[in-house]
């Protein structure tokens, strides 16, 4: 029999026909919607005289635009009111699952599907915003789509797609002290760089992976699209099983049994083919941190900048018009500058575990006075536990502003701006000019360096603040 | 909505070498709050194009009349980042009808398709052989032709044959979407969730 890739099984299944000399009509299980990508989509469906095909496999939040603060108030911008508002209205008349600001489980799209259950092992799952790659962490095949692509699938249940090329990165051994996964995916990227991936699905697989969490897996796997890559997976194990068991839309009594019997046979046989493979040590990883404009361009937190030796061209035009932007210079060390915020929060470190790992380490000290700590949950959910584990009370002592769950600083749609020329070091994902508001200078990082950078107020290698 | 047939486009360009431009860049966040198609193109490029007041800043090439055109000749790594369709939308509503560039972010690029702006993906030797040309005479025209997959630096002669799949190819000669497609075939979509 034929060795095929975990990426092969669930991608060949979803196949409702495949076009000659084109793309294949792959059919959708799940759709994620939020107000900003959908209601052109839905404008267009108004125009063509069509209804939505299967509403029961798209649900609804409003995550992007939304403040994080009086949400039990209406919205002051009156754009982002009206794309709310938008939403609200196609989900009624379409009879969508609408988690509405305010409700039990509203949140950021990527971590309410997994919260609910709803992101299940060998699904394919598309949102119209690129990192749907979160839910790859599950064994799901998840990825971004644009508009266009939006109303194909409410109208369809289906997208045309031409099957990507298959990339595995296999990371061995034990991680060390200090290092997340958040660290993990930021030194991939910076080998591989911000276009390495682009072309393929990867999977990751390796010993360091396999003893991550889920939450931390959702990091990995989140961060995919930051490479190029189209959405990244791993193989569901036990882990994965343990994590949706008794989740609201899991499979339950007999189905459940049914379900991981299913799971179970999703990974890659033995000997199967990938286009191509990277192969990294953990014992390599360390705290890492960006200093430049795309994700690719990431350090070690001990590390100088790089030089541009051996750099020429537009390369090189490209490499010194991001440090420029950023107010850095080729070949001086990141440590020790200073910083003006940190944001904790995002579909790629929003989750409890995130913010049980800032509250751990910040526990009895305070920020620093130069610094503006912003703590976002990425539901509802994570606020209530958060609030629950006392994490909230030690936050706040140590001078973090908890705000209400939502996108927020990670793209600043809404008020959470990082100001001008301010350095902002952020669990977020992506460092692109101008992405956490007009001329902020955005450090990417893991939750952990974050709270090393909010106590000393300045750029840190978090194994040097913390003893354990 | 597919916008417009696209077969041959004669025209001038405009050069953005820049390389890894993502889709922040070319449509900020903070602009995406429109529930309508129309009207970004006031807004592409906002934070390269325009000073915190709104003046146009005048080294950026967009403001430099020199150039004009409906190509945009882009640096390698054009698109990445968020798949926000709302930058083809805004690069369709400037006037552009086709972007070259010697690398693509994926979601970019499907994005592009769907709508009706050409994504010509050119050798590096290729892009650079543009970049110069336009440099040297910015009324250079350059030839793409959907049909025949080539484009042609037309004072010199020199072309390049560019990749597209024939259905893709198909929907943008004759302005078809997707979704027509997959609406012909409804009854084998059916067929196939049911048996899911």
């Amino acid at each position: 029999m034929e060795k095929t890739t975990l990426f092969d099984k669930i991608w060949d299944s979803h196949v409702v026909r495949s076009v000659p000399a084109g793309p294949d009509v792959f059919f959708i299980d799940k759709h994620f919607i939020h107000e900003v990508t959908s209601p052109v989509a839905f404008l267009n469906l108004e125009k063509r005289g069509i209804g939505v095909k299967y509403p029961h496999r798209t649900i609804a939040t409003p995550d992007h635009n939304v403040p994080t603060v009086d949400q039990d108030q209406t919205i002051k911008d009156k754009l982002s009111r009206m794309q709310v508002e938008k939403l609200r209205e196609n989900c009624k008349k379409y009879n969508i699952e609408l988690h509405d600001l305010g409700t039990a489980h509203h949140g950021i799209v990527h971590v309410i599907g997994p919260e609910l259950g709803v992101t299940q092992p060998g699904m394919t799952i598309v949102c119209g915003d690129s990192h749907t790659s979160t839910h790859g962490a599950f064994g799901a095949i998840a990825f971004g789509i644009g508009t266009s692509e939006v109303e194909m699938v409410l109208a369809t249940q289906c997208i045309m797609q031409s099957k990507p090329k298959k990339m595995r990165i296999s990371v061995e051994g034990e991680l060390g002290r200090g290092v997340t996964s958040k660290d993990i995916i930021l030194y991939i990227i910076s080998k591989i760089s911000a276009a390495g991936a682009t072309g393929y699905f990867v999977e990751y697989a390796g010993s360091a992976i396999r003893n991550l969490s889920m939450e931390a897996r959702m990091t990995i796997c989140n961060m995919s699209i930051e490479m190029g890559a189209r959405g990244g997976l791993i193989a569901p194990d036990e882990t994965t099983f343990n994590y949706l068991k008794g989740k609201q839309y899991a499979p339950a009594g007999e189905e459940w049994d049914k379900a991981v019997a299913y799971w179970k046979t999703l990974k890659t046989d033995d000997g199967a083919v990938f286009d191509k493979e990277y192969h990294y040590d953990a014992a390599d990883i360390e705290p890492m941190i960006t200093y430049g404009t795309n994700p690719g361009m990431g350090i070690k937190v001990v590390d100088n900048i790089p030089t541009t030796e051996g750099m020429e061209g537009s390369n090189k035009t490209s490499f010194l018009k991001s440090l420029d932007y950023m107010g850095f210079a080729p070949g001086e060390p990141v440590k020790g500058k200073v910083v003006d915020y940190v944001f904790v929060g995002s579909c790629t470190n929003g989750r409890i575990e995130d913010i049980r790992s800032v509250a751990h380490f910040v526990k009895g000290k305070k920020k620093a006075d130069n610094i503006t700590a912003w703590i976002v949950p990425g539901s509802r959910e994570v606020e209530k536990q958060a609030h629950e584990e006392g994490l909230v009370k030690i936050l706040e002592e140590a001078g973090f502003e908890l705000r209400q769950p939502g996108c927020s600083a990670c793209l600043a749609m809404n008020d959470d701006k990082i100001p001008a020329g301010k350095y902002a070091v952020s669990t977020s994902n992506r460092n692109f000019e101008g992405r956490q508001g007009p001329g902020a200078r955005t450090m990417l990082a893991s939750p952990l360096t974050v709270a090393a950078v909010a106590v000393t107020g300045r750029i840190t290698d978090p194994r040097e603040v913390f003893n354990n | 909505m597919a916008y417009d047939k696209f077969t041959v486009l004669r025209d001038t360009a405009v050069p953005l070498p820049t390389e890894n431009v993502d889709t922040d860049q070319i449509i900020p966040a903070r602009f995406l709050k429109a529930t309508e198609r129309e009207g970004f193109g006031d807004n592409l490029f906002r934070d390269w194009r325009y000073d915190v007041e709104g003046n146009p800043k005048k080294d950026f090439v967009l403001n430099d009349t020199t150039y004009s055109g409906k190509i945009l000749v882009a640096g390698k790594n054009f698109g990445s980042g968020s798949s926000r369709e709302h930058a083809v939308w805004a690069i369709y509503d400037y006037g552009f009808r086709c972007v070259v560039s010697s690398f693509f972010a994926d979601i970019f690029k499907n994005n592009c398709l769907n709508i009706g702006v050409l994504p010509v993906t050119v050798t590096p030797e290729f892009a650079d052989k543009l970049f110069s040309a336009i440099a040297a005479d910015p009324k250079t025209e350059i030839e793409v032709n959907l049909p025949q997959q080539k484009i042609t630096l037309l004072a010199t002669g020199e072309s390049e044959s560019f990749e597209i799949n024939e259905y893709k190819k198909d929907n943008m000669t004759n302005g078809f979407d997707d979704i027509d497609y997959l609406l012909n075939m409804s009854s084998e979509i059916d067929a196939f969730a049911a048996s899911r």
